[in-house]
């Protein structure tokens, strides 16, 4: 594995343990990879010149040049499918798709390609490939503008699927996934950039695919990524004061999904509640609601339950936009309906 | 012509003639299995291109390319195999016929979703000139494949970064059913590069001599920098689209027409009219083909199956729910 500390040959942009926002821990995961591998190159609309939609490119196209920070055409099929092409012969390519609604024009090349060559193959091919995409119900943008894509990205084996909420997830889980020899699709929450969180340039890196234990609690096992936990957090801070404690996990990856971590949990709790920004219907969390009761069912009290997004585009409209997505007054109400004893 | 090419060609096709009839057999005794889609007609294209080719130069292709296989160094034996699902088969048993690949021969596979061969392509390219390589990358598709957004968003792409990309088209015709003149408002698809400022060519894809002329001025023109260029090899298939189509929308009279201008049989008449090769010489081409495809239908019956369902689908397999372990 590469040092994750690099010379940048400049002012470093960090200093050890302070606070960062989730957008510079990104940028410089991005920075630190450059310098440290000339195989690593980035390309996707806006991401030179302009220094990314949500600036998590920026300044690198002054630092690395425009054959390693590549300004595309709106052409997500084939800028990605040139990630893959590039893959395949050494290059280290990290696509940006401005945000997941466009990655529905790439999934050829993210779902028939990256993650298929090296099966089909034989072996021969890896695609060390890594395709970031900011999603999300963001603030009121419109129904094209508002999705998430974790269903249709979790059932392709082949992909490696991440959700880093934090500034400190998101540099190790970014820098993680540029050294990962799979592809690595990392998924960004547009209301997350902007987040300042605690990092620790030093700190021990939690493996890519490890899920994480955000509040310790007894009770009750919320099961969050992205915004979600701290949605998780707030509703796990009103039951408190009900005398209730949850422990509330953040994921960080999907796939693959960190089902110990879960089971642990679990088997000391006994309840387990999905909280899930996307829509119910066929999201991820019917997928982990269904492997924990296969997994965990012993250990159950009570069937693992979700609170997810309706089963609607995204409005609109404010106030409907809120309503179409999770809050903690939803989990604070679903949690303790599952935990009221049943006659 | 240096004689020892034209008898390369000759071989060459002479192989792929024979190679293909071997595969259709194998089909029908059920051997093999899934599209198979053969490449009788169209031999002088992937010879005459492929023959042009340094060793480092890659190849991108399509469903249809056992033949592009072949020519770029891929044993008979290995393409075979794969086409059985043979742990020995030059993907492993994993891809099959439309997923040929070899590392080593820089052969970077054969792609079955119409259209993908274009960004892989381009990928390559881009990684060469980021890193001041001077190969080449082939990539070839079909007239059918010309109505992609894929096509136009790469072409696009490789004449604004000046990528070493040779476009190759082999316009059969036919994409699947639909003829050209019903599936693109501009069948010659050699124009569709004017507004991106490819240079484009349409050469005679019956006639290998033409075809590798034609491509090794087209490598010159690519590899001295001056970004892709894009051949349309005018060409025809004797078969269905695959062994499910018998190919019955053509008029009999049109396969004639083409069987006349048979690639294999025209450049073995003139080899032997202009001196380049002598009877006796082909006759031994004939039984070394014989017994080159009899060896690999024999390799790929006695190969074993692959036997790991879950092997690579990682390159870092793990454990974790979701992972292939
Ligand atoms: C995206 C996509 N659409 C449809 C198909 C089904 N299909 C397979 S081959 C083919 C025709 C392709 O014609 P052409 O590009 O001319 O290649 P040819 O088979 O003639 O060599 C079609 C429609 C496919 N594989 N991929
Ligand atoms: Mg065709």
């Amino acid at each position: 594995m590469r040092s994750r500390h690099a010379n940048l040959g400049h002012e470093p942009v960090t200093v050890r343990a302070r606070e960062l926002k989730v957008w510079e821990a990104l940028n410089l995961a991005l920075d630190e990879a450059m310098a440290a591998d000339e195989a690593v190159f980035i390309l996707g609309e806006d991401v030179g010149l302009y220094g990314g939609s949500y600036r998590v490119t920026q300044g690198l196209y002054a630092k690395y040049g425009e054959w390693r920070v590549r300004d595309t055409p709106i052409s997500e099929n084939s800028f990605t499918g040139l990630g893959v092409g590039a893959a395949l012969v050494g290059g280290r390519p990290i696509v940006e798709i401005m945000t997941v609604n466009f990655a529905l024009l790439a999934l050829d090349a993210i779902i028939n390609m990256a993650a298929k060559l090296r099966y089909m193959s034989g072996g021969q091919f890896t695609v060390p490939l890594v395709v970031r995409m900011p999603g999300g119900v963001a603030r009121q943008l419109a129904a094209q503008h508002s999705q998430r894509l974790e269903h249709t990205l979790l059932n392709v084996p082949g992909l490696r699927v991440v959700v880093p909420g934090t500034p400190q997830d998101s540099y190790w889980q970014l820098t993680q996934a540029i050294e990962c020899d799979d592809p690595v699709i990392v998924l960004e929450h547009e209301l997350l950039y902007n987040d300042s969180g605690p990092f620790d340039a030093e700190a021990e890196p939690l493996p890519l695919h490890a899920a994480a234990v955000r509040r310790e609690g007894r009770d009750l096992t919320l099961i969050a990524w992205h915004r979600m936990v701290g949605v998780a957090l707030e509703a796990a801070e009103t039951l408190a004061g009900e005398g209730i404690e949850a422990e509330v996990i953040d994921l960080r990856s999907l796939r693959p999904l960190d089902l110990p971590v879960l089971v642990k949990s679990v088997e000391k709790t006994h309840h387990a509640l999905v909280v899930e920004e996307d829509c119910r219907f066929a999201g991820a969390g019917a997928e982990i609601a269904a492997s924990l009761h296969e997994a965990a069912f012993g250990a159950l009290d009570a069937p693992v339950e979700r609170v997810a997004g309706l089963d609607v585009p995204t409005p609109y409209n404010g106030l409907l936009e809120q309503a179409s997505i999770p809050d903690a007054g939803a989990v604070v109400g679903t949690a303790l309906r599952i935990l009221t004893p049943r006659v | 012509m240096q004689r020892e090419l034209a008898r390369q060609f000759l071989y060459d096709m002479m192989l792929a003639r024979q190679f293909e009839q071997a595969a259709a057999d194998q089909y029908q005794q059920g051997n093999i299995a899934g599209f198979l889609h053969l490449y009788p007609g169209e031999e002088a294209v992937a010879v005459g291109s492929l023959r042009a080719a340094d060793a480092g130069d890659y190849v991108v292709s399509t469903y249809r390319e056992h033949v592009h296989a072949m020519v770029k160094g891929i044993t008979p034996r290995a393409v075979m195999a794969e086409l059985f699902g043979k742990a020995t088969g030059c993907s492993g048993g994993y891809g099959g016929s439309m997923h040929l690949f070899d590392r080593e021969k820089r052969f970077l596979g054969g792609y079955a979703i119409v259209g993908e061969t274009f960004p892989v392509a381009i990928g390559v390219g881009y990684w060469l000139r980021m890193t001041g390589q001077n190969d080449v990358v082939y990539c070839f598709f079909g007239d059918g494949a010309a109505n992609q957004g894929t096509f136009h968003e790469s072409l696009n792409m490789a004449a604004l970064w000046k990528l070493p990309v040779l476009f190759i088209c082999e316009n059969n015709h036919y994409q699947i059913g639909t003829e050209i003149h019903r599936h693109t408002a501009v069948p010659e698809i050699w124009r569709h590069t004017t507004p991106y400022g490819i240079p484009g060519k349409r050469v005679d894809g019956m006639d290998v001599a033409a075809v590798y002329d034609a491509t090794r001025d087209a490598l010159a023109f690519v590899r001295a920098g001056n970004g892709p260029m894009l051949l349309e090899c005018d060409t025809y298939r004797y078969r269905g689209h695959s062994m499910a189509d018998s190919g019955a929308y053509r008029s009999a009279l049109e396969v004639q027409e083409l069987m006349a201008r048979d690639p294999v049989r025209t450049f073995r008449e003139r080899a032997l009219a202009e001196g380049w090769i002598r009877e006796t010489e082909i006759a031994d081409i004939e039984k070394q083909v014989q017994e080159t495809v009899a060896d690999a239908v024999q390799f790929a019956e006695q190969s074993p199956d692959p036997d790991d369902v879950r092997k690579d689908v990682y390159a870092e397999p793990f454990r974790l729910y979701g992972g292939s372990r």
